[in-house]
């Protein structure tokens, strides 16, 4: 099969709405989305944290949240792996080669990226910035909701990071979803099925659906952040 | 007559260095105090403490005769002691959503609050700010926000750090201009600056600090 054989083929299955193709697709935007949901407000929290107080090791779990964007997604996939097996200390959950666990591990892998991404937007800030809202007599809740708001273009950097990571995460995806078909088989484990079985039409079909919905959801994220000129 | 703000015994330190030692401070009411000295004497710190945003050794400090505390800072300094910063920092967005942010923050009702707002605007001659945003306005404009965001509360005590030292010509003069009218409106100020911007106020305590300590240098009338 050339590649314009393939291209073409790609677009008959998206274009004849081919159910297990759009499952598929459904999959990935479901758990990466709700990963998203979960992690952002951890990651703010812990950067606005980490940001705006002054505590023993701050350095350290500065350097550790860094340090951990270099995890391969397999290692997590495995440490989850284990943490998830049927005798592991979570084996309980029932969680290993299903959706929760799935989640799980883009919740794992979007955390530091958002964090690392979100403090260096909170560092940025002017710290007269935080110290204006609190003269003027704001609350925390307020001072910390000013802050970002201020820092929203950096925000939103941290969290189209965090969406492209676990959209395109294959490894810890293949570990603990398990590949099931109609459960959590998603667009990046499902291309690597299908290209190892020479199937190639719907490895580039869904690879075309992904770099859709990367721009539609990035196209969503630039408006909220707005522009700053 | 009590005083607005006395504190005695106030000390802070950087690691070994001993940069504020002031005995006693007091600022009575409806009264401008200037404070000068060469940069980095520690005008900054002291407003930052007597604001709550820096902390320091205190003795003992009493807000109108009552015992209050700086660590933590008490409510009724917060409600009436407002710090500002020497460049003023502007909150994207309006001047209205500016100068309107300590009322939101207090909870005053929407309508009361506009009405606070566009008097606030008309005070500090910032009413052609309307419908722009704070990104695109000058220094001398952001200093008139600054002030006005600060006057709307009716803080009893207003702490301005260099409010003009980044100004020059009109801009300088339309800053300098609001302090005289704070004062008359019933509020206390005390002023980081250098001697210069003391033309146009009124009677002035003029307080110098050197070496850590602060020396009454007359009122100039």
């Amino acid at each position: 099969m050339t590649l314009i054989d393939a291209v073409a083929a790609a677009f008959g299955l998206l274009w004849s709405g081919d159910a297990g193709l759009w499952r598929i697709v459904w999959v990935s935007l479901s758990t990466s989305l709700l990963a998203l949901l979960v992690a952002t407000p951890l990651a703010i929290g812990a950067a606005y944290l980490i940001a705006s107080r002054t505590f023993l090791g701050r350095r350290v779990v500065i350097w550790l949240t860094q340090v951990s964007l270099s995890i391969p997604t397999v290692l997590i996939g495995l440490l989850l792996y284990l943490l998830l097996s049927r005798h592991g200390p979570a084996g309980a959950l029932h969680w290993l080669f299903a959706q929760p666990g799935l989640v799980l591990g883009q919740i794992l892998i979007a955390l530091p990226v958002l964090i690392a991404f979100m403090l260096a937007a909170l560092q940025g800030a002017d710290p007269a910035l935080a110290e204006t809202a609190i003269v003027l007599g704001a609350s925390r809740w307020r001072v910390m909701r000013t802050v970002l708001q201020e820092v929203r273009f950096g925000a939103m950097v941290a969290i189209v990071n965090g969406f492209g990571r676990v959209i395109s995460e294959v490894g810890c995806a293949l570990m603990v979803g398990g590949n099931i078909a109609g459960d959590t088989r998603t667009i990046t484990t499902a291309i690597a099925l299908e290209t190892s079985k020479g199937e190639f039409a719907q490895g580039i079909a869904l690879g075309m659906v992904l770099i859709a919905l990367a721009l539609i959801v990035n196209a969503g994220l630039l408006r909220l952040q707005g522009d700053l000129r | 007559m009590t005083a607005l703000l006395h504190i005695s015994g106030l000390q802070k330190r950087f690691g070994a260095r001993l940069l504020l030692d002031i005995p006693q401070l007091a600022i009575a009411p409806a009264s401008a105090t200037v404070l000068t000295g060469a940069n980095g004497v520690g005008k900054s710190t002291l407003l930052r403490v007597l604001g709550g945003l820096e902390e320091a050794q205190i003795d003992a400090a009493y807000w109108c005769g009552q015992s209050v505390r700086l660590t933590p800072y008490a409510s009724v300094l917060r409600a009436n002691v407002l710090y500002v910063h020497q460049r003023a920092v502007m909150f994207d967005g309006s001047v209205e959503t500016n100068v309107g942010y300590g009322l939101v923050a207090r909870g005053i009702e929407t309508g009361t609050a506009r009405a606070l707002v566009d008097d606030a605007l008309q005070w500090a001659g910032i009413a052609h700010l309307r419908g722009s945003r704070s990104v695109h306005w000058s220094g001398g404009e952001r200093q008139r926000v600054a002030l006005a965001r600060a006057r709307v509360l009716r803080p009893r005590l207003l702490l301005l750090d260099e409010p003009a030292a980044n100004l020059d010509g009109q801009a300088r003069e339309q800053v300098i201009a609001l302090i005289p009218r704070l004062l008359a409106e019933g509020s206390s100020v005390i002023m980081a600056c250098h001697d210069r911007d003391l033309i146009g106020l009124p009677t002035v305590q003029r307080l110098k600090l050197m070496d850590g300590r602060l020396a009454l240098r007359g009122t100039v009338e």
